[in-house]
């Protein structure tokens, strides 16, 4: 599965893009795999990702736990808390 | 009462209270109490020059929009408006406007507050701080207060 993903603030400045096209191997099923498959690209992503259970996903630009399927993603989002306001 | 649809805006540019208030309550006869909300950049004592405001486009308006959505429903909003800024903002200006109206003043209260509390929890916006000695800023930490503030409502 080819998915869009982008990434903001820490994780964008971390990971060292804003986004990129991405191709999934098919064992990734729900958003915590995902993560943890991208936690193993490389030493950027290690650092962005090193502490999964912080980091925020939206699943086409909604909010998505981490026991959420992926499948049928378009765009996903990943990036810290939020502190707007 | 709940097809009042809120007025949502993710912009660059600052805004005006009072033009904002007017346009919300303009030619209505129902209103009876406006609460407004402004959030403004401070200056940390002197230690900040700016904060960079990151969003999500597209995602912070429509989390914003359900949100507002949300909010009016509960609390029998009649009208809604809801701003936020992005870019660099300089201690003394506005980040993020909220005006909430009812036909009475507790519910244009706990709605503002309602829609604050989880503005500042689940639309993706972020922060950073820029130092006004020039060394480069932290991305702010979200705080676990601001959780506990959201959790009030459930």
């Amino acid at each position: 599965m080819s998915v869009k993903l982008v990434y903001f603030a820490w994780v964008r400045e971390r990971i060292g893009k804003p986004e990129e096209e991405i191709d999934l191997p098919a064992s990734v099923i729900t958003v915590r795999d995902l993560l943890n498959h991208l936690k193993d690209l490389g030493e950027e992503y290690e650092n962005a990702l090193q502490f999964p259970e912080v980091i925020r996903v939206a699943i086409n630009q909604e909010h998505a736990e981490h026991d959420e399927l992926i499948a049928g993603a378009r765009e996903i989002g990943i990036f810290p808390p939020m502190t707007g306001g | 009462m709940s097809n009042i649809t809120p007025t949502i805006r993710v912009q660059s540019a600052d805004f005006d209270l009072q033009s904002e208030i007017d346009a919300l309550i303009a030619r209505r006869k129902d209103i009876g109490a406006v609460v407004t909300f402004s959030g403004l950049c401070r200056d940390e004592q002197g230690a900040l020059s700016a904060l960079e405001l990151e969003h999500y486009p597209g995602m912070a308006e429509a989390e914003m929009r359900r949100i507002g959505g949300i909010a009016v429903k509960r609390f029998s909003l009649l009208g809604l408006t809801a701003i936020h800024r992005h870019g660099r903002i300089m201690p003394g200006e506005n980040i993020v406007l909220v005006i909430a109206a009812a036909p009475h003043r507790q519910a244009a209260f706990d709605g503002a507050n309602f829609v604050m509390d989880f503005l500042k929890t689940s639309a993706p916006f972020w922060k950073k701080e820029h130092a006004a000695d020039g060394t480069a800023g932290d991305w702010i930490a979200a705080k676990d207060a601001d959780d506990t503030a959201r959790d009030k409502w459930k």
